[in-house]
């Protein structure tokens, strides 16, 4: 009985009759597609974008120039170089951020103890020359003050899990 | 009927031009190319005759299928052919010899033709209109009463040769791991999975 | 001087603008058949497909196509140039002469010749010539395989189709196109003939090089098969040409099994719509199956399609030539 069921099924095409109609019934099903720069998906709080140099409410830059993230960036893609201020608090005089090596690890961000260097939810920062992907400290600092308001949201949604 | 002159010439001419280029092109792929063109305007020299079924079944068959062969063999053969040409000259009497064998033979075999009886009255009948007779019929009727034993011949004679072309190159080999596809369809997951308890830090 | 206006200028116009009549709709068809396959294909995958450039992305085909005529025409160094550029030449010719003989509705055809269905046959078995061309004179190992696999494919469907063309000849008594669609007045061929039908469809797909036969240009392995070296121009006649070899194919199944022409049923409101009309609907509906085949199934190996061809495809055919001609000459109802 059974070669002649297999028989019946090999010879009217049962296996691909009853693939056709799978796809044709995702023929008529909603699409999932999303228009991309007019309607963009979720992103996690704890999304890894763009870096960006964070500062405290009263406008002063949170880095202290310590090194770990330079020290612990797995691409050697973050130089800094330091010196004391006038004010005799050890600050940054260099930050540079090679965004052509950076795998956006977030190692940068988990080693701060200050949470000055963070990734942002920004993934949209292509350029047209590769020069304008090696960031300054200028540049980062202008990432955090544009970024600060979703970034310090990012970290509070995330605060109960760490 | 100027037109349907020039149309001929056009033909003709470009059958014989290719086929000269068939034995003089340099590189054999070019050779078989010039070869398809020759035959296609032999189906076109066979249209204007009005001999549309030969035209049609030269084209399917030589074109379609024995020129694709043809190219298949020269394309997959990496012979440098102008090493091969070097001993034209030495072979050339040889090859000559030969064609002037065959153009007296030709001439003898045309001498001695015997036009039949009946062929005046044959080509003096006036072709049937299409709508009664067209010639694939016409070709079918008298191919399968009158020739119908030289054709089931021919039929034989390729099956022989294909059967031929089998035998010799057909070897069986041993250890040959073949795919067997009803085998495969016929298998059932409980004659091929099979669920094993593993005890914890026991292995397999 | 008025006799060979009359006699060949005059008739020598009106076949020029019969065949622009043909070619600039099944161009545009064309062109729509890119955009439809995109569409279909991505609904079944639950996406939207192009739908940026115009309303629905209605002008894609149009962008696509500026974009190749503008782009350069790279020919390889190691190139043979004559057949190389040839090559694609070929392939769309080809696929455009076939339509000659298509007839769109009673009297409607450009070229009613007695061996139309040959004739088709002949141009489609002449298809190969440009992707083998292509494959050698690229001069890459790729499009050489390509050329290779496609060659031998094209070559072994071709019989099955060649059988499955002689059992609809035997049921109908004539090789003209027009004989074969008036013969289906009662009843399509598609329903006695079923089995012929699938078979011939299938060696279609493979015949035209589509999914899940596409091994010529399997990208997998192949990178593109016969067309890797081609860009621009050359690269849209082989584009234009496949297409429309589909296109061709399903007028052609049409025509042996589906009536042609010719109304599903000759009653009402079934025969108020006019011939060409159902014609484009029924090879509307046969490229909807071509586009929904290649979104439903992975595509063969190499030694499972030829086993398909020769194993299967091959004896099934052959089987059922006999078997119809038994049939008709023991009911008698084989036409003179």
């Amino acid at each position: 009985m059974t070669v002649l069921d297999r028989s019946a099924r090999t010879l009217f095409l049962t296996e691909l009759l009853s693939g056709l109609a799978l796809t044709l019934r995702y023929f008529f099903k909603p699409k999932v597609t999303l228009n991309y720069p007019f309607e963009k998906g979720p992103l996690s709080p704890r999304f890894k974008g763009e870096h960006v140099l964070r500062r405290y409410p009263n406008g002063e830059e949170r880095c202290i120039a310590c090194k770990l993230c330079e020290a612990i960036c797995p691409a050697l893609a973050i130089t800094i170089e330091s010196e004391p201020r006038a004010d005799g608090s050890r600050r940054a005089t260099r930050y540079d951020i090679d965004m052509t090596k950076c795998i956006y690890c977030g190692f940068c961000q988990e080693s701060c103890p200050v949470d000055a260097i963070v990734e942002g939810p920004n993934f949209e920062f292509s350029t047209e020359t590769r020069e304008e992907l090696l960031y300054d400290k200028e540049k980062l600092l202008a990432n955090g003050d544009r970024w600060e308001t979703e970034i310090a949201a990012n970290l509070a949604a995330d605060m109960p899990y760490r | 009927m100027i037109v349907q002159a020039l149309t001929f010439y056009l033909f003709a001419g470009i059958t014989v031009a290719a086929g000269v280029m068939v034995v003089s092109a340099r590189n054999p792929v070019h050779s078989v190319l010039f070869l398809i063109l020759a035959f296609l305007n032999s189906a076109g020299l066979f249209v204007l005759m009005g001999a549309e079924f030969l035209a049609m079944v030269l084209v399917v068959v030589y074109v379609g299928a024995v020129a694709v062969l043809f190219l298949f063999v020269v394309m997959m053969l990496d012979i440098n052919f102008v090493e091969l040409r070097q001993g034209f000259l030495q072979y050339l009497p040889i090859g000559g010899l030969i064609g002037l064998i065959l153009l007296v033979e030709l001439v003898l075999v045309i001498g001695a033709w015997v036009v039949a009886p009946d062929a005046a009255a044959t080509i003096a009948e006036p072709m049937p209109a299409p709508e009664r007779m067209t010639n694939t019929h016409a070709l079918g009727l008298i191919l399968y009463t009158r020739y119908v034993y030289l054709f089931q011949i021919a039929g034989l004679i390729l099956l022989v040769a294909m059967v031929g072309a089998i035998v010799l190159t057909l070897r069986g080999r041993e250890g040959v791991r073949k795919q067997r596809i009803a085998a495969q369809v016929r298998g059932r997951r409980e004659e091929r999975v099979e669920l094993k308890k593993v005890p914890t830090r026991g292995g397999i | 001087m008025v006799d060979l206006w009359q006699g060949y200028a005059w008739p020598g116009l009106v076949i020029v603008a019969q065949i622009f009549a043909i070619l600039v709709p099944l161009l545009l068809t064309v062109a729509y058949l890119t955009y439809a396959e995109r569409k279909v294909i991505a609904a079944m995958q639950m996406r939207k497909g192009p739908n940026v450039v115009g309303p629905f992305g209605l002008l894609q085909p149009v962008a696509d196509g500026i974009k190749l005529l503008f782009k350069e025409t790279v020919i390889p160094s190691g190139a043979n140039r004559v057949v190389f550029i040839a090559a694609p030449v070929v392939t769309f010719v080809l696929s455009l002469i076939g339509w000659a003989v298509i007839p769109f509705d009673f009297g409607v055809v450009l070229s009613d010749i007695n061996v139309g269905i040959l004739y088709l046959f002949a141009i489609s078995s002449l298809g190969v010539y440009g992707v083998i061309m292509a494959g050698w004179a690229s001069n890459s190992k790729y499009a050489f395989l390509g050329a290779l696999r496609s060659a031998a494919q094209m070559v072994s469907y071709e019989i099955a189709i060649g059988f499955v063309i002689i059992t609809v000849l035997l049921c109908v008594g004539s090789l003209n196109l027009t004989d074969i669609v008036l013969a289906q007045k009662d009843l399509w061929f598609a329903i006695p003939l079923l089995p012929m039908f699938v078979i011939f469809f299938i060696s279609a797909l493979a015949e035209t090089n589509r999914a899940p036969f596409d091994l010529p240009e399997a990208e997998a392995e192949l990178v593109a098969g016969y067309s890797v070296e081609y860009s621009s121009l050359t690269f849209a006649l082989f584009f234009l040409g496949e297409y429309a070899n589909m296109i061709l194919m399903s007028a052609l199944t049409v025509i042996l099994f589906l009536g042609g022409w010719l109304p599903p049923l000759d009653v009402a409101p079934f025969n108020w719509i006019p011939g060409p009309v159902w014609f484009a609907v029924k090879i509307a509906g046969l490229l909807f199956l071509f586009l929904w085949v290649r979104a439903t199934f992975p595509r063969y190996r190499y030694d499972q399609l030829m086993r398909l061809g020769w194993k299967v495809f091959l004896p099934a055919s052959l089987f059922w030539v006999v078997l119809t001609a038994g049939v008709l000459v023991a009911t008698g109802w084989a036409p003179v």
